[in-house]
């Protein structure tokens, strides 16, 4: 591979850990910071992305919309979307405790993805969305275009960072704190633990959302394959404890770690003999699987451990 | 009526056969271990490949190969649990509710690997219906699956009521500590605990094979609706998580049943039942219909 190759596999490696940065930030706003187990994050990934897809691609006859809007509208309303399905979510189950909330969570992730699949008319059902836009598509193309995307998605990151950093330091991130570490405290000393739960939870989807709304662009194509669970919410658990949870750079540098390993491997894995290189995401996931258990019983702070 | 008997009720008592025997497990796992165990689908489908590869090898019928399927499902959950579950014991159960999602991966990816991806069936080709008073038409293997599940509830309960360590299990269901002063070897419950939820998942998995055919998702899809048969029928009571898994399949069949000329909802929606059952349970009722431990 010469140079040109190598930096544009790192354009596209920095593309799609940027996205998982962000869903990890976002996770972390719930988790680390509210201690709430979003087991459904693929379903607001989801919901992101199909309503960035519907604002902004061009009309079609299979489906609603598209309505031709701006990128960054598309990209707020996949974050008010996310968040109000969020909060929808949130109002009834977020007084469960971790284990419920997990199946709660993945529930309605799940409900979200047998609508995504049913709903022909707003989804095009299996089949998907295509044809959706990329920042600057008609001024930039080819290899440019990639670059001019990983730069647009660095700068949700540092959005979603300066927004998770400046909430975590603020007074109502030191109350998520001490309602995840001690609720019955906070409420004894009159915190609305109910409130500010629903809270992080709406703020946590709403970036979730946006980075649905990222990938949607970025792969110009959306379908409910996408939404599998597996890759979106387990890949984003491992990327926040291999990070550290509770810290937002640890959220970064987990995600770009685990996607690391996940996108190195398959450079190694293809190499394998045709009947294995079939297989090969498979073992991918087994090596993930491995690598959380490793993590959590060796290095449960994480690489970035919360700053107490 | 014989419509709805034969074609939705007694499919939705098989279903709810299946997903009574997994979620005596999650039940039992939930109750004595105290965490959510979402790999207990996947330890299903490492039973369900069990019983595959018996068949296969020595052409016996799947309901005989159900020995060996029950053997890996023991196999594979005791090692997980040395190896995952154990030194995560004294921490917060957060960390072993995490650590069994990368143990349903673990053992998803695991099969994947060594079995390949496409779905597999027992016996191929069709199989004649049993017919009853020349109106009832019954697949034979739903027969097998119901009777099955029924002898296997009189065992269960059997042993749980009248044997020693059967009654230790029920006992650290209630009160772990209480128990545990009372003399009960804890690490002796928690490995039988695993023995029979590993061996009732195996069981149930092979009964999906059965049933449909096997694939490498077929337990994770179960996963949640054998949750909401748990926490139906109570956490920590086996008994209640039966009845829960039979009610849950029963609904989700009977759904899609035009009881008004139409009917109630697609069944393309069919799965989303049991998710609504499982969320308004764990927000109304969450002890369930027998009074379930809370968490």
């Amino acid at each position: 591979m010469n140079a040109e190759g190598i930096a544009f596999y790192l354009v596209s490696f920095l593309t799609m850990g940027g996205i998982y940065a962000v869903l990890c930030i976002a996770l972390n706003m719930q988790w680390g910071f509210g201690g709430l187990f979003n087991a459904g994050i693929a379903g607001f990934y989801a919901v992101g992305a199909y309503t960035a897809a519907i604002l902004t691609s061009a009309t079609a006859p299979t489906h609603v919309g598209g309505f031709d809007l701006p990128i960054l509208s598309g990209l707020l309303g996949a974050g008010v979307m996310a968040g109000v399905t969020a909060w929808g979510i949130a109002r009834v189950c977020v007084r469960l405790k971790a284990d419920y909330l997990a199946m709660a969570s993945i529930g309605f992730a799940e409900i979200i993805r047998l609508v995504v699949i049913n709903e022909q008319w707003l989804t095009n059902g299996s089949l998907g969305i295509s044809r959706i836009p990329r920042p600057l598509e008609d001024i930039f193309s080819g290899r440019q275009a990639e670059v001019v995307y990983v730069v647009f998605v660095w700068l949700v990151v540092l959005l979603t960072y300066f927004v998770s950093q400046r909430l975590s330091r603020s007074p109502w991130g030191l109350v998520m704190r001490a309602i995840r570490d001690n609720d019955i405290a906070a409420d004894s000393i009159g915190k609305d633990v109910q409130r500010f739960r629903v809270d992080a939870f709406v703020v946590g989807s709403v970036f979730m959302g946006m980075a649905g709304a990222l990938s949607a662009h970025y792969f110009k194509f959306f379908s409910p394959d996408a939404t599998e669970p597996l890759l979106v919410t387990f890949l984003c658990w491992v990327m926040l404890i291999a990070g550290g949870s509770g810290n937002n750079r640890g959220a970064i540098a987990g995600a770009l770690l685990v996607w690391a390993i996940w996108s190195m491997t398959e450079i190694i894995t293809s190499h394998l003999p045709v009947e294995w290189a079939s297989r090969s995401a498979y073992l991918r996931m087994l090596l993930i699987g491995l690598f959380l258990q490793f993590v959590l019983q060796r290095y449960r702070q994480g690489l970035f451990p919360e700053r107490g | 009526m014989i419509e709805f008997i034969n074609f939705y009720l007694i499919p939705g008592i098989t279903l709810g056969s299946i997903y009574a025997l997994g979620a005596v497990g999650i039940s039992m796992i939930f109750g004595i271990l105290r965490f959510a165990h979402f790999a207990h689908g996947d330890l299903m489908t490492v039973g369900a490949y069990g019983a595959l590869t018996v068949v296969w090898v020595t052409g016996i019928p799947p309901l005989f190969a159900i020995p060996f399927a029950v053997a890996l499902a023991i196999i594979a959950a005791l090692s997980c649990d040395r190896l995952f579950y154990k030194p995560l014991r004294e921490l917060p159960t957060i960390y072993t509710v995490i650590a069994s999602f990368g143990v349903a991966l673990i053992l998803r990816s695991l099969i994947q690997v060594i079995w390949g991806t496409e779905s597999q069936v027992y016996v191929k080709g069709f199989q004649k219906p049993l017919v009853y008073f020349d109106t009832f038409r019954i697949a034979t293997r739903h027969v097998q699956i119901i009777a099955s599940t029924v002898v296997i509830t009189g065992l269960l309960h059997v042993f749980l009521s009248y044997s020693r360590m059967g009654r230790c299990m029920r006992a650290v269901a209630d009160d772990a500590s209480l128990a545990r002063v009372a003399g009960i070897d804890t690490d002796n419950v928690i490995r039988w605990t695993w023995i029979i939820g590993a061996a009732l998942a195996a069981i149930a998995g092979v009964f999906v094979g059965l049933d449909t055919d096997v694939h490498t998702n077929l337990g994770w899809n179960m996963l949640l609706p054998m949750f909401a048969a748990a926490l139906l029928g109570g956490i920590g009571k086996p008994l209640g998580a039966i009845t829960g898994g039979l009610i849950i399949g029963i609904v989700e069949e009977c759904v899609s049943y035009p009881f008004f000329g139409e009917a109630l909802l697609s069944p393309s929606y069919k799965s989303a039942v049991a998710f609504v059952i499982m969320i308004a349970l764990l927000i109304l009722r969450p002890q369930g219909l027998f009074k379930g431990r809370l968490l």
